[in-house]
């Protein structure tokens, strides 16, 4: 394999007492999105401000196309950095700010002035170039953030939470643009967001992070499939969890709720009579025994919710509720509360939490 | 509702009175110089005085070096501690209000045991070295003032997210104070500037104890001799601080906006 274009290798961060980032390891190829994801204060901005130059490794290196740059000051590492509370120079214009990395590089004046129509361009905002920050909304002043940061041809784009202080609809808008405009500069962006759906949605990959480690470090569809842990399966997506008991370890029997369950090789160690949490997507759940699904259990409805499109039922099952959604149609009437009903799925599309 | 707005303009017009009433006083009292008519003889006599001339020309050049002397100190002091040492802030602040404390005459008979002219570091054996000594002094007297503005100034901005939003576009720090801090704090260094300007135009115990040709033992001395030019003087200096009050109003409006408040 090709050296990654950006290793973080063994990273530590302690501040004083406190370790807050241990032991992180991720390798990013040139041109790969890569998300943080993770609760607040589990320790992205920490990593991320590691990789910027603001916060020193207390162990462990971080190399850029083969060069070490872990002791290199924020102004020598030709990064872009777009923060959350858009930190637009404020006595700027839009485009004196987008130039500023420019003319601190130097570039000559008409150099500079052609980058920044260039990347107005971009953005989609070619007539704000004279406006002030305080003129522009959130969303407008993120996207100058952004072309600020871009302008100079960093190697490396660095976000930090930039959709979070926007309304959800802005939101979504400008997580796509910002995915589209970074596919069309190949440019290698770490994007943290606590915002799951955010992060599956624009990724190559992710790393869920928890307590200052990378939990897991796949693609959207991995860790939303195949989660290596319980608290990456239960932090992406919603997850329904049943508890079952080991009948037969060899076999791979597991009883729910008096009902059998076959999970051959899936198991691995645990023995009969141990106590496990099985856990199930939503969508893999179906109302009612259907083709190809080779597991069912039985309970009674117990919420239905009708959004439109979709309805979202839920189901007791003994002491556990399980959530499914069933698409709407017109000729079938929704189930109503009370009703016995029998869900289906497939065992292999279940997870046993760790 | 009603009552409400009544008391309000009452202690309204009660505090314009208690301003505007002596202030009316003097400006009348210094016209009256010609023996029954109103005249500005008195603003003539002033104004023509090469003294005065002299006194005010000096310091107002004091207090520009002053001026360049604080913002020189404070703006890079205040900036740094915002930015990594907010720990020292309460004793910055406390240190900055000595000055409040402790009396000019004290600072005064400091410099002269430690820089009169048989000290190892003769400052007041020339009259150059006494004028750096006067700015100085100047200087620490203007600190409570100066810090508090740019302070505040520097409370309107994110610091450290502008600064690392420069430091990570390449800046070095000179770029970032003076492309950065400085023009988003502009105003308020010249709102410090200006209360520097009024505190040194009026000085006295320092110039006069350093034997300076300042405005400020220029003012006493008119004051203990003559009758009317004093109300004159009194009048010309509050219009000079009025004016400067005014300036700082006016420049406000220039004020480079916060837009960094995410809505
Ligand atoms: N400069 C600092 N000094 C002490 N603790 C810090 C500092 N910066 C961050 N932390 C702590 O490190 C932890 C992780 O912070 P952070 O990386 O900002 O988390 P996240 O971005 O995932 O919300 C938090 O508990 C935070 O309180
Ligand atoms: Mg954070």
């Amino acid at each position: 394999m090709a050296d990654p274009f950006l290793s973080i290798q063994h990273v530590r961060k302690s501040f004083g007492a406190t370790t807050v980032v241990e032991d992180f390891n991720l390798d990013v190829e040139r041109g790969e999105f890569v998300s943080f994801l993770g609760p607040s204060g589990c320790g992205k901005t920490t990593v991320l401000r590691m990789v910027a130059g603001f916060e020193e490794p207390s162990a462990g290196t971080i190399v850029v196309s083969g060069k070490d740059i872990t002791r290199l000051k924020p102004n020598q590492r030709n990064v872009g950095m777009v923060f959350q509370a858009y930190a637009l120079f404020p006595n700027l214009t839009v485009a004196q700010n987008i130039g500023f990395g420019l003319k601190v590089a130097g570039m000559p004046r008409a150099d500079i002035d052609a980058r920044v129509t260039e990347m107005l361009g971009i953005i989609k905002l070619p007539q704000m170039a004279d406006r002030y920050p305080y003129q522009l909304s959130g969303g407008q002043q993120q996207r100058i953030a952004l072309a600020r940061a871009i302008a100079p041809k960093p190697k490396l784009l660095l976000l930090d939470e930039p959709l979070s202080a926007l309304d959800a609809k802005v939101r979504v808008s400008l997580r796509e643009e910002i995915r589209s405009i970074q596919k069309k500069l190949g440019i290698t962006t770490i994007f943290v967001t606590h915002d799951q759906e955010e992060a599956l949605s624009i990724s190559d990959r992710i790393a869920v992070m928890y307590g200052g480690k990378a939990e897991q470090v796949g693609t959207p569809f991995e860790i939303y499939n195949r989660p290596a842990t319980k608290f990456v399966a239960n932090f992406v997506g919603t997850l329904n969890v049943l508890e079952g008991t080991v009948t037969d370890a060899a076999a791979g029997t597991v009883r729910v709720n008096s009902e059998q369950v076959s999970l051959k090789g899936k198991l691995n160690g645990s023995k009969s009579g141990d106590t496990l949490s099985l856990a199930l997507r939503p969508e893999a759940i179906s109302l009612g025994r259907q083709p190809g699904r080779d597991s069912s259990l039985s309970g009674e409805i117990s919420e239905v919710h009708f959004l439109g499109s979709v309805i979202r039922v839920r189901v007791g099952i003994g002491g556990n509720t399980v959530s499914l959604d069933t698409f709407n149609s017109p000729a079938t009437p929704p189930p109503a509360v009370g009703e016995k009903a029998e869900i289906s799925f497939s065992s292999s599309d279940m997870l046993v939490l760790h | 509702m009603k009552s409400g707005k009544f008391w309000a303009w009452l202690v309204f017009a009660l505090g314009a009175a208690y301003f505007f009433i002596p202030l009316i006083a003097t400006v009348e009292f210094s016209m009256r110089m010609r023996r029954g008519e109103y005249s500005f003889d008195a603003y003539k006599v002033v104004l023509g005085d090469a003294r005065f001339q002299a006194t005010f020309g000096y310091s107002v050049l004091a207090a520009v070096f002053t001026i360049i002397l604080g913002v020189l100190i404070v703006v890079p002091a205040a900036y740094w501690i915002r930015l990594r040492l907010p720990q020292l802030r309460p004793i910055v602040e406390f240190i900055t209000l000595l000055p409040l404390v402790i009396p000019a005459i004290v600072i005064v008979f400091g410099y002269i045991r430690m820089y009169g002219s048989n000290s190892p570091l003769p400052f007041l054996a020339t009259d150059t070295g006494t004028n750096a000594l006067l700015v100085i002094g100047y200087a620490t007297l203007a600190l409570p003032y100066m810090y508090r503005a740019v302070d505040t100034g520097l409370r309107t901005i994110d610091v450290r997210t502008l600064t690392e939003a420069a430091q990570i576009l390449g800046a070095g720090w000179g770029t970032i104070i003076t492309r950065v801090i400085l023009p988003n704090v502009l105003i308020a260094v010249l709102s410090g500037a200006f209360l520097t300007f009024a505190i040194v135009i009026g000085e006295f115990t320092m110039a006069s104890l350093l034997n300076r040709p300042a405005f400020g033992p220029y003012l006493q001395n008119i004051g203990a001799n003559r009758a009317y030019e004093p109300a004159a003087l009194a009048i010309i200096a509050f219009a000079i601080t009025w004016g400067c009050m005014s300036l700082i109003q006016i420049l406000s409006r220039f004020a480079p906006k916060s837009a960094n408040r995410p809505n």
